[in-house]
């Protein structure tokens, strides 16, 4: 019967290496850690912005997305609720009430380009990479439209072309990275910001303008830079004046990042398929031993016996 | 039988339930290719997953899970009493992921770009793909289980006993896959830690879904055979019917013992957590009934039928479970998933029909094949020793 053992060996260690191959190799677009001096980064002070929204103008003209002339944008009604970016709109503003003085905050809504994003950790075709400048961006030419990032994500930003019949896509914020690729090139949001709400930069300096900002107006602004290491830290930052939770952010997502919740679990698969493999093989081995045992037994009583009977 | 003849012997009531629902799903599937996911379903930005995840997927696959715990039971363990249950075991899970992947295929955007992560591009970091290779490998692991049946229907002698002697391989490397990604499929969810209620979420959610994987499979061989047994009596002339309740009831005692380690496992993750706030909330008293009245009532139940040779409880019992598993499932991806979310999602009628549709599908396939093969019971033309 089949196997030998060099035969028995080359399949398992086959199968146990394309199982380890996987925690081993990196795509090409997994560069590793990325100076911290190089990531580029985005300012959001909320006690700045006017509510505008020609931040939203800019990015639809940018992005090609589907737009409406500018003054439309003075359209105050869109703020009586709260929305979040859909298809095609990579960004949007929402309004909250500061209730020490009931005046209306403004906070512009986008992807936070994380510097350990979740939906590149969730993608299982890899459509996402995070760029030397800090831009987290999404390929379309390799995306099934499974929309795991999108359960992925902390921060609900990817968004879903669920009218596109046949090609739809994940949609959101680019972080303009091909204008910041170039020479002095800001985001479109940012470039048209009216108001000194965004500011452009990089990322480990804005954190330390935010600090200063806190500590030169302690009663201005609530001593904390969202972004700065909510689930591991984030490119776009934020400066508020009420806590964060009464102007629409998550404050229960904690600092450990969203790769790291499944790299425990993906290392501990690779371990047992490894591992647990062999004591199973060996188990399978010596049942099957058992069988050839027990029927050699028994062909060796039915010789005996035919052996007897031929002498009587 | 005559071709007419067979035609007549179809027109029954269950084939009637099944037609209509074929003629309403087949459509509304066909649409669904044609016009994509925004006309068809109630799916959303803030609600991505929905039933054909939650149900096709997550369900089909726990409740597939019955030819890797027979076969186990039966190679490697040497339980060889178990034989007339690998068959089928087999049957349904193969038949379970096959339709699994086909629901999925609805639920993709690209649904033509299926084979990108086993070909094209690979995210070695995520958790789906890790699913998607190892359904693809169980898949033709399967199909090795099961061939030897398919082989001796079409008299291919040689191909039958290749195959037949990789069986117990196939097995092997089937726990290891198995294994692999009946936890990966709890796994999914570690990602989202604040959309899924603190009662369902855990770090144990792997090995939570894992166990209820083992007994789902268990708790399937024993619902499914009582069903099988009633509608192929005709198959079953050989068998010994007390022989084959003495049987139900030993998979009815480890089904027993794995769910009141999965029970325990829940308080232990529930105490770890320090959750036990939650309990007193409407999704506290919904987590109750799920824990109390689908996993810890029928542990006992399962007992009790052991001991006292209550084979009918014993059967009704695991019908329960199936009940708890698909429950489970269905909290995990749904109900819990976003229990915080300003918008919520329940499913469009179209979703429905298309998974009923599918579900009619694969009960179809299963009784056709059975009709036809060696399933229930040994081929007379071969050895099936193993």
């Amino acid at each position: 019967m089949g196997m030998n053992r060099r035969e028995f060996l080359k399949r398992t260690a086959t199968i146990a290496g394309t199982a380890v191959l996987g925690s081993s190799t990196h795509t090409s677009a997994d560069q590793g850690p990325v100076p911290e001096s190089d990531r580029y980064g985005v300012l959001v002070d909320t006690t700045v912005c006017i509510g505008c929204r020609k931040c939203e103008w800019a990015c639809n003209e940018w992005n090609k997305n589907p737009n409406q002339p500018i003054k439309a944008f003075e359209d105050k009604s869109v703020f009586n609720s709260i929305r979040r970016p859909h298809a095609q709109t990579f960004t949007v503003v929402n309004r909250f009430i500061n209730p020490k003085d009931s005046k209306p905050i403004y906070v512009k809504k986008q992807c936070m380009h994380c510097e350990e994003p979740g939906c590149k950790a969730a993608c299982f075709v890899d459509a996402f990479k995070k760029t030397e400048k800090g831009a987290v961006i999404y390929n379309a030419d390799v995306c099934v439209g499974c929309r795991y990032c999108m359960v992925a994500c902390p921060f609900d930003i990817p968004a879903y072309e669920y009218y596109e019949p046949l090609n739809p896509r994940i949609t959101k914020c680019t972080f303009c990275f091909d204008r910041i690729g170039k020479e002095g090139g800001v985001p479109a949001c940012v470039k048209i910001c009216p108001t000194e709400t965004l500011r452009f930069g990089k990322r480990k300096d804005l954190i330390n303008l935010a600090h200063e900002r806190i500590r030169n107006n302690p009663d201005k602004y609530t001593d904390h830079v969202y972004g700065e290491h909510e689930v591991g830290g984030t490119c776009w930052l934020y400066l508020s004046a009420i806590p964060f939770d009464q102007i629409g952010f998550r404050t229960d997502i904690g600092e450990k990042s969203i790769p790291e919740r499944s790299k425990g679990f993906l290392f501990m698969t690779k371990v047992f398929e490894v591992v647990a493999a062999w004591p199973l093989v060996f188990a399978a081995f010596h049942a099957i031993s058992k069988i050839r045992e027990k029927r050699s037994a028994q062909d060796a009583h039915s010789t005996k016996e035919g052996k007897h009977e031929q002498k009587t | 039988m005559t071709f007419p003849e067979y035609i007549k012997s179809n027109f029954t009531i269950s084939n009637a339930i099944a037609a209509i629902i074929l003629i309403v799903s087949i459509p509304v599937m066909i649409y669904r290719f044609i016009y994509g996911l925004g006309p068809s379903t109630n799916l959303s930005d803030t609600n991505p997953w929905g039933i054909w995840i939650g149900v096709d997927v997550l369900c089909g696959i726990a409740l597939a899970a019955g030819g890797l715990v027979i076969g186990t039971a039966y190679h490697l363990f040497g339980m060889k009493q178990y034989r007339h249950f690998v068959k089928p075991a087999i049957l349904t899970s193969l038949l379970g992921y096959l339709f699994s992947v086909f629901g999925l295929l609805f639920d993709l955007g690209r649904y033509y770009r299926l084979p990108y992560p086993m070909v094209v591009s690979f995210g070695f970091s995520s958790i789906m793909f890790l699913i998607a290779w190892h359904f693809a490998l169980y898949i033709m692991i399967l199909f090795t289980e099961w061939s030897p049946s398919l082989f001796e229907w079409l008299d291919l002698k040689k191909f039958r006993d290749f195959f037949h002697r990789l069986a117990i391989w196939a097995t092997v490397f089937g726990v290891v896959i198995a294994g692999g990604h009946q936890s990966a499929l709890g796994a999914l969810f570690l990602v989202a830690p604040g959309k899924l209620h603190p009662l369902w979420y855990s770090e144990l959610l792997p090995i939570y879904f894992l166990l209820s994987a083992i007994i789902a499979g268990l708790t399937m061989v024993i619902f499914e055979s009582s069903l099988t047994h009633k509608a192929f009596k005709r198959q079953l002339e050989h068998l010994n019917p007390a022989e084959f309740d003495r049987l139900t009831l030993g998979l009815a005692k480890a089904a027993s013992a794995a769910l009141f380690t999965y029970f325990f496992l829940k308080l232990f993750g529930l105490a770890h957590s320090n959750n036990w706030k939650y309990l007193f909330t409407p999704y506290g008293y919904w987590f109750l009934f799920e824990i109390l009245g689908l996993v810890f009532l029928p542990a006992f139940l399962f007992a009790y039928s052991v001991r006292y040779k209550k084979i009918t409880m014993a059967r009704w019992t695991a019908f329960i479970v199936v009940i708890g598993i698909v429950l489970n499932r269905i909290n995990t991806s749904v109900i819990a998933f976003n229990w915080n979310a300003p918008e919520r999602y329940y499913p469009h009628w179209m979703e429905v029909v298309i998974t009923v549709g599918i579900i009619t599908m694969e009960v179809i396939a299963f009784r056709w094949i059975v009709n036809r093969m060696a399933i229930l019971y040994d081929h007379p033309d071969y050895d099936s020793s193993h």
